[in-house]
Parts: C-alpha cells; structure tokens; sequence
C-alpha cells in the first residue's frame, strides 16, 4: 500500500493503538491535519501548544499508556519545551511530533523553521529528524517504544514538511531492534537475595518509594511487602498513591514538606529500601545527614539515578515491578516461619507515635477559610476517588498533604521540573481519557493564569474539569519563603491584582464560584462538583497561611518548621 | 581530580556528537579532548573521551554515556592496560642558530619536520603524553608560535598486563 509520509504518521499511530492527540496546526503539518478526518485518532485542539504537551502527559499519567502531542515548526515547537522537560524530569512517556521545513530549507533561516532536536537535546530522552520517508514507520516505531520501556521519558519525532508529502510503501515493523539500548529489566537474584537477608536483619526498616513505583505499575507488590513484612512507608510527592495513604503504616511525604514522623523515620532507620525514587535534593536536605544510620538499598530502572546523589550500600538495577516480584516471592515463604510484624513491632510503635504526636495540622479558625481545609473538604467530599491535578507552589504541597491518595494515577503534578501552569492541561488529559470521573486542579491564582486558555478547550470538548484555587492574591511559596528567609521582602510576589476567576469561567462558556466564606466551602464544593461542564471554583483563602512543617533548603530532614 | 580515557563506541548516525559533547556541558563534566572516527564496521563509530574528575563524577559519566540510546559499548581505559597516542603538530621558532639544535631534538624524540620556512619550522608529533610534554617543554624556551592537538586516541592492549 503505498501512501504519504502524513498518511503513514497516522497509520502508525492507529498501530500503536493511539487513540486521541492534543495538537496545534501549522503551516508545517497542515499535511498531517489533512489525514486526520480521514483516521480513528480522535484530535483536541487545544488554545496554546504548552496545553498540548501538558494534556499529553497527563493523559500519560492517568492511563499509564503514550501521551501524543502534535504541533507545527518553529514557535509551535518552542511552545513544548517547557512540557518535554516537565515529562523528561518526571519520567514520563510522551511522543512529540513537531513539523518542519522542507528538507532543502533546513538551515537556511526558513520561516518557522527552529533546531528543535537541537534544542530538545537534553531534554528528552532522544529525538529524531525524519530526513527519509523509508525511515518514518521505523522511527515512529522506536519513538514510542524508548517512550515507554526502560526509564520512560518524552521522545520527539521532528518531520520535514516534504517528507509528509514523499510517497513510498507503508509497512508497519513488528518488533524493534536497537543494539545500543536494551534496559535491564530483571533483577539479579544474588541482590535480591542480599536484600532479603538485610530485611530480616533490620530491627528499623523504612520504604522509601518514589513515581518509578508507579510508572512500572507495582503497586500492588509495594503494598504487598508493606503490609506483610510490616515496614513502615514514606513517599515522594512523585509517589503518591503507590501505598495506600490511609494504611497506619504510611508516614506520608518525606523531605522538605514532609511529615515529622517521616523524616524521624529516615533519620532513625537502620535499613532503607528506595524503590523507584532518585534522592532528590528536596526529599534529602542536607546531604551528609541524610538517613545517617541506614543500609541504603537502591533499586532503580535507571543506573544513572544509583549512586548519584547518596552513596549506596545495595544497588539493584531493574524494573520496580520485577524487583519487588522477585523480593515478594523471596519473602512469601517466610511469612510462616519468620515473625515479621512482631520483629518490626517496636518500630512501627514508635513510627506511628511520631505521627500521633506531630501529625500534619493547621491552625483552624472560622475567620477565614484555611486552604488545607478546602483541600480535606475535598478529600471528604470525594472519598478519594477522584484525579487531583495540582499546579505548582503551595496548593500542590497543600494537595499533596491533606488529600490521602490511596490508588496509583490519582495525583498528576509536576515534580521534578515544578512547572506552573500543568496541572490544568494535565487535568484535561486525564479527563479525556476518564471522562466518566470526577478531576480536579488544585490551583493557586497565580499558576492557573499560565494556561487558563485551556477554558476554552475543556468547553468545546465537554472535559468537566474542576478548577479549585486556593485564592491567597500572592505567588504563595515564594511568599513563604520570603516572609521566612528574607525579612518580609515580599518582591513581586503579591497578585492581588487578577481577573475575576467567576465571570472569566462564565465568558468561556464554563460556571465559576466564588467561596469567602468558610461555612460555604463544603455545599459550593459538592455543588461545583456537581455541575456536568467544566467549573473554577474560586476560594479566598488565608493570604499569610504557610505550608509546614517545612525543611529550609539544605538543612537537614530534622532541623523541621512545624506549625 | 584525575584523568580518565573513555572508549565510548556509538551509531553513526546525526548529531551523536552533538548529544555526547551536551551531556558534558549540560551535567557540568569536565572534558579534557574528544575524538571521535569511524571503526571498520559501517555506521559505528569510536569516540576517545579524556574526561577529568573524581571517582564518583566519572562513574557518572560512565552511566550517563551509556544511557544515551546511540551508545553501544563504554569502556574507561584508565582501569585496563591500554596504547593511548596523540598527534601534536608544532610551529617553532627556528632561526639559523637554533636550527641544528631543534633537528637534533627533534631526532632524539623520533618526531618529524613536516614543513620549514626561513625562519619557523613545524614538528610532528605522535606518542602518549609524557613524551608530547617532555617535547613541548624543550621547544618552549625557542618560542612555540602554534600547536594544533588531535586528542588522544585509544585502544586496549590485547595482552592484559596487571596494573
């Protein structure tokens, strides 16, 4: 069958079994948007190319499966680069198709024509210029395969706007064969046998568990090796949702904003098993202080990520869910003759009486509307069965906190980048691929105004997505720290100046609420979520509240700010 | 802070040594000189990277070459017996009085004199990198006017010797 190179990108979406794309058209892929009427991928058309990739990954997220993304040359594609390092810092698979000039034009200062495998270089896991039609079902082929396998990550498949036209015989490769990249999924038993022997050894073990959890899809084990060895839990903010967040064993977040009984669990344990997490500098703190007396034991898909920020004791290079496999299978066997929660016992008591002293609170009052009150209104209201998408500041640390994530893909935030402006598009991702649940953005004022022309996309679309801003009129965490670190300096942070959030719903087609009053909060909450098109909810919250307990940079995980 | 030779073999294929030059300048790696060629097998090339830091940065950067998709195969020389060369060409001043006392260096150090002029000679050069500093610091005192460097290139010795 012969076809175009446009005709043959879409055959291979159809392939990988894509089903919907967020795109932006362009003079560079016109050819493209002239195929897709004619194919079963389903094409939202979003108000800014950001919103594209953003969607893309939070479609990514929610499903576990490749987010797509198209846009056209030049601005088009400049426009993604903010969501490629937001996917690329978070490990998410995505593939982004970006149009360019002609192939004779390439170089020459074209219109619209930018470098943008050159400038998504280190950005993305790898990227491709097609300068060959024969090449294009193979490329794509391998894009979506290095997105997915291994450490997931962004792959950006740029097309030169005459190889769209090229003509040439389409036919899809069943497999890939890379000889440079082949991951180390499974295990090596020898070091998951060691690491059984220091579990039975340790008197205080501690699970630290990060996103790899959840992108390899091992909830299940984690839990499994959680509740039956009886090992207390802490998570990343990227590893929400991989344990239940109301089992007794979960302490919550640890690091910088994480709880006091999680950060005393690191600091006290005699064994830590990082699974899936990369000991980012604000989960650590101060580095040498960083779990002082613990067998560190890594296991990570990415050798990259091993020995790279903390020196560890047992490395286990592998996909999270082989390796905890392979550790539950090794375990399962001596639950009967092995005693763990009684050989646990004295550590899980203390860990849970550093949570029942020091649990993660707010000075309520009825003046004003606390913002880690909306957010447990939330928790309450939805039981916990709904997508929160958060910006990026204080609301995501609030959502992060008091809402308790206790299933896989529920929480899509952006946390290695901290890229305000995500959640939103994030949002409409995931409720494109889940459009019979009920998703949230939790957002503050000044993050849901760098892609609040998604209103437009979620109401032409139907994607009911609810926006709650916890309304402080201020770049809140910034704020923060200012009014702690540098005497009150508040520099550009206050945003007391900003549109009014119900009639701006109301123009785009959407219902807006405005909350300023506490009693109020819960009936507009149930109201708004109630409402079949998209909402904001507008929340006036206490301006000055700040997020705590807190770790000031490079202090270590005791030295805490409590409320 | 010590050096380390990297054996780094990767697809030829556009802007790999765009991707391998960028992961040094991005992570903030210090590298000492890249060259890079192609091998007897089509389509792969072989790059030799001198790279400087501490144990673990290069462990690093042993791990983060072989994360790039195009690489195949990293091997860090510095922990296996090697032939390591370079090639240095050298532009010297050469006045007639100083002439025999240059060729006389140069004879001793089995280099060559690939171009002379009345008052300037240039100076091949090809051998590890004692041998290239003990030239330059004999030529300097006649005033090196240019020096163009290869970067090292290297192989790992058939016979291992124990180090």
């Amino acid at each position: 069958m012969k076809l175009t190179g446009a005709q043959i990108l879409l055959k291979c979406l159809e392939e990988e079994g894509v089903d919907v794309m967020f795109g932006f058209p362009g003079g560079a892929v016109i050819d493209i948007y002239d195929e897709i009427p004619k194919s079963s991928v389903e094409h939202i058309l979003v108000r800014h190319e950001q919103g594209a990739i953003h969607a893309a990954d939070g479609y990514a997220r929610a499903t576990g499966k490749v987010g797509v993304c198209l846009v056209t040359s030049g601005p088009g594609a400049t426009n993604t680069v903010t969501g490629i390092a937001t996917a690329y810092a978070d490990s998410i698979p995505v593939v982004i198709f970006t149009g360019q000039v002609p192939r004779p034009l390439i170089g020459n200062d074209a219109f619209q024509e930018v470098d943008i495998v050159g400038i998504t270089r280190p950005c993305t896991k790898h990227n491709y210029l097609v300068q060959d039609i024969e090449d294009l079902a193979g490329t794509i082929k391998q894009a979506f395969y290095l997105a997915r396998s291994g450490r997931p990550g962004p792959v950006l498949v740029d097309l030169p706007k005459d190889v769209q036209n090229q003509i040439t015989e389409f036919s899809y490769p069943d497999k890939v064969e890379m000889r440079s990249y082949k991951p180390t999924k499974k295990p090596h038993i020898g070091q998951i046998r060691k690491v059984v022997k220091l579990l039975k050894q340790a008197k205080k073990p501690l699970i630290y568990s990060g996103g790899g959890v959840i992108t390899s899809g091992s909830h299940e084990e984690l839990t499994w090796l959680g509740q039956k060895l009886s090992i207390p839990v802490t998570s990343t903010l990227m590893g929400l949702g991989a344990f239940p967040g109301d089992d007794e064993l979960f302490l919550g977040m640890l690091g910088m904003h994480g709880t006091y009984a999680a950060n005393m669990a690191v600091n006290n344990c005699d064994l830590l098993l990082a699974v899936g997490a990369r000991f980012d500098d604000r989960v650590t703190g101060k580095i040498d202080t960083f779990a002082p007396n613990a067998t560190i034991v890594h296991i990570d898909v990415d050798p990259t990520s091993i020995q790279k920020n903390v020196s560890v004791h047992v490395p286990l290079v592998a996909d999270c869910k082989s390796a905890l496999a392979a550790l539950k299978k090794e375990t399962k066997g001596t639950l009967d003759e092995y005693d763990w929660a009684s050989d646990h016992g004295d550590w899980v008591k203390q860990v849970q009486e550093w949570s029942n002293t020091h649990p993660l609170t707010y000075k309520d009052d009825d003046k004003t509307i606390k913002p880690q009150y909306v957010v447990e209104k939330i928790y309450e209201i939805t039981k916990g069965d709904a997508i929160i998408a958060t910006e990026v500041g204080q609301n995501q640390m609030w959502a992060a906190q008091f809402y308790k994530y206790t299933k896989p893909n529920t929480l899509l935030t952006s946390g290695g980048l901290g890229t305000m402006g995500y959640g939103f598009p994030a949002a409409m991702g995931a409720q494109k691929a889940f459009p019979d649940k009920l998703v949230i953005d939790i957002a503050g004022d000044g993050s849901i105004q760098m892609c609040i022309q998604e209103m437009m996309t979620v109401v032409c679309n139907k994607l009911p997505v609810k926006i709650v801003i916890l309304n402080n009129g201020y770049l809140g965490m910034v704020r923060q720290w200012q009014e702690l670190f540098y005497e009150k300096n508040y520099c550009a942070t206050c945003m007391d100046a900003q549109p009014d959030f119900v009639k701006l719903a109301e123009a785009y087609g959407a219902a807006g609420f405005r909350v300023t009053e506490k009693k109020d909060v819960e009936s507009t909450l149930r109201e708004a979520f109630a409402v079949d098109k998209p909402v904001i909810v507008d929340i006036r919250v206490e301006r000055e509240e700040n997020v705590y307990p807190m770790v000031p940079a490079g202090a270590s995980l005791t030295e805490m700010l409590l409320v | 802070m010590s050096k380390h030779t990297l054996s780094v073999m990767v697809e030829n294929e556009p802007g790999v040594l765009s991707r391998v030059a960028g992961l040094f300048s991005g992570r903030g790696f210090n590298i000492y000189s890249l060259n890079v060629g192609p091998t007897l097998e089509k389509g792969v090339s072989l790059m030799t990277i001198v790279a400087e830091g501490d144990d673990s940065i290069v462990e690093q950067i042993v791990k983060q070459l072989r994360k790039l998709v195009p690489t195949i195969k990293v091997k860090d020389l510095t922990e296996l017996s090697s032939v390591e060369r370079e090639m240095v060409l050298l532009k010297v001043n050469a006045e007639d009085s100083k002439r025999a006392e240059i060729l006389r260096i140069v004879d001793i150090f089995r280099c060559k004199v690939v171009d002379v002029s009345p008052d300037e000679v240039t100076i091949e050069i090809t051998g590890d990198q004692g041998k290239i500093n003990a030239l330059i610091n004999l030529l300097t005192r006649f005033g090196i006017k240019e020096i163009a460097r290869t970067g090292n290139v290297a192989l790992r010795r058939s016979m291992q010797l124990d180090l």
